[in-house]
């Protein structure tokens, strides 16, 4: 039955593609999550009135995160073909899309950890350093377990951008179920085939979601 | 234990260039060990950027602040941290971290303090077990009252065994019953503990019951200072009067009175002021029992103060015009404030 709705359907070829796409995601998300909560913690703590007041480094970082979140992704990828050439060696493949995507995520995951730790009392940080906290335990103890809850929802949008960017990476040659889609799909007029890849590409975006809903809820006492 | 010396704090950059304001100026006040101490005054006094001086929250653009023998305002770094360790604060709106439990939140100074585990745990049990606090160890502080988390509060203040305790407004979001069980707990570690507590407040009425002496604030200065109970005797400046009649005279005295003073229009309205020991004699008796008067009471009020009562009460006294001007005489001479409402 599967064959009469779905005739130019190749599934190794889908799941290949599939595991292309996660494996994309899943290696910029944990770079993203990091690159972003060091960013995001350097915007915040660098703001006015906060530990670390410094309006020049704070402009250095803003202008790196308001540049890197403007230029349209499709654009950002072509721009950092030389970047990545000598970074990875290639320009072709997953692993070529990787510093793009990390590129393009981290600065967008940045400013919404910068939200998060806004969002935080002043007054608990207050009462942080009166009981003799140092800068160091502050982040540690304070920020960052404090803002989790929003560092957790900030982090399940950006995986679901960061599959949105892994197609559009696809289209140049990453591979993945962007590249499914256009280049057997679209291309070659197999219908059947893009319609597949989209289906794959919103069952990943659900389980992220879900997934982060699921954190999320769990770690909000408040 | 803290010294202040000819202290005072402006900030400029918060607002428009150029403009600067004053929160705290030239302030001098010396705190003993082992006491209550309470600044009293509206919001915007600059009470709370003094009580931050104290433990180096705000640095001094002027004068020095002297706790348990450390320079607050000079040192800095890793000395100001240790310090901290010693002067603990607990806050209006509690600031606890809603990520951790009671016992983890009353953990936390000690993790800074590098405490090993185990002694940890010990020291949170014996705080819960203080502050009153058993059997909510694992509750979150969104699952608490108020009053529970400012226990919390207070707990996590004590937990490195500081020489100095601050709050700030720490009972200003609680109900009236609510404050005084923490009022209590806070005389009761006084006690316990030998600590020395320093309290900012709007409220007379926590001067009232747990301070031994009070400093009042208004723009910035200092314009009143000394025992609770001399203050409430003879308040000097305008503000020190109307805090003092925030918990000496109901509101709706000054009513009762004028309506008192049409009902009666013989005889006098007569405001006696008991202070201390004053406030146990039966001075009303005697002079009933001495004088041919009729000696109606009107209003009456006593508060208790931690070095002693004071107490006021009005009387309408009526009968032969000379009696009535004996007794009242006889009235100035006892060691009670005698003030004749005049009509």
């Amino acid at each position: 039955m599967i064959e009469t709705y779905f005739p130019n359907v190749v599934w190794e070829r889908i799941s290949e593609a599939t595991e292309e796409t996660i494996y994309m995601t899943v290696i910029a998300l944990v770079a993203t999550f990091f690159l972003g909560i060091i960013l995001g913690l350097l915007l915040f703590l660098t703001s006015k009135g906060n530990l670390w007041e410094n309006k020049l480094i704070y402009g250095i970082v803003a202008a790196f995160v308001n540049i890197f979140r403007s230029i349209p992704f499709i654009i950002l990828i072509v721009l950092l073909i030389p970047f990545t050439k000598a970074l990875v060696g290639s320009i072709i493949g997953a692993n070529a899309a990787l510093p793009a995507l990390i590129i393009g995520a981290a600065p967008f995951y940045a400013r919404m950890v910068e939200i998060g730790l806004r969002e935080i009392d002043k007054g608990v940080i207050e009462a942080a350093k009166s009981m003799g906290a140092s800068t160091f335990t502050i982040i540690w103890k304070v920020l960052i377990p404090e803002s989790l809850p929003a560092l957790v929802s900030g982090i399940t949008v950006t995986a679901i951008a960061l599959v949105g960017y892994t197609a559009m990476a696809g289209m140049i040659g990453a591979g993945g179920l962007g590249n499914l889609a256009y280049l057997e799909g679209f291309s070659r007029g197999q219908t059947d085939v893009t319609l597949v890849a989209t289906i794959l590409v919103l069952i990943i975006v659900f389980i992220l979601q879900f997934i982060g809903d699921i954190i999320t809820r769990k770690l909000d006492k408040r | 234990m803290i010294t202040l010396n000819d202290v005072s704090k402006t900030f400029t950059k918060t607002f428009k260039k150029g403009t600067s304001i004053k929160a705290v100026d030239h302030v001098s006040l010396s705190i003993e060990q082992g006491e209550i101490f309470g600044i009293i005054g509206y919001s915007g006094a600059g009470k709370s950027t003094l009580i931050r001086m104290l433990n180096g929250l705000e640095k001094p653009t002027k004068g020095t602040v002297k706790v348990a023998g450390r320079d607050m305002g000079a040192i800095k770094g890793r000395e100001l941290r240790e310090a901290r360790k010693e002067v603990s604060m607990i806050f209006q709106h509690f600031n606890l971290l809603w990520s951790r439990t009671v016992s983890e939140n009353i953990e936390f100074p000690l993790e800074i303090a590098k405490v090993p585990k185990k002694k940890r745990k010990a020291r949170v049990q014996e705080l819960i077990k203080l502050v009153g606090l058993e059997g909510r160890e694992d509750a979150y502080p969104s699952q608490l009252s108020g009053g529970q988390k400012q226990r919390v509060g207070i707990a996590r203040a004590l937990a490195n065994n500081p020489k100095v305790l601050l709050c700030d407004e720490a009972t200003s979001a609680l109900d009236p019953q609510t404050t005084d069980d923490i009022l209590d707990l806070l005389v009761d570690i006084n006690k316990r503990l030998g600590l020395t507590i320093v309290l900012i407040t709007h409220e007379m009425h926590v001067i009232r019951k747990i301070c031994h002496r009070v400093a009042v604030m208004e723009v910035g200065k200092v314009v009143e200072s000394g025992q609770v109970l001399d203050v409430f005797k003879k308040p000097a400046a305008p503000i020190t009067k109307r805090f003092v009649q925030q918990v000496t005279e109901p509101e709706e005295t000054k009513e009762t009175i004028e309506h008192m003073l049409e009902a009666y229009p013989t005889g006098q309205v007569v405001q006696l002021s008991f202070i201390g020991e004053s406030a146990e004699t039966p001075v009303l008796s005697d002079v009933i029992r001495s004088y041919k008067i009729n000696v109606n009471i009107l209003q009456g009020k006593i508060s208790q103060t931690q070095n002693g009562s004071y107490g006021t009460l009005f009387i309408h006294v009526d009968g032969d015009q000379s009696e009535v001007a004996r007794a009242i005489d006889y009235l100035h001479k006892q060691d009670i404030g005698v003030e004749v409402i005049s009509k």
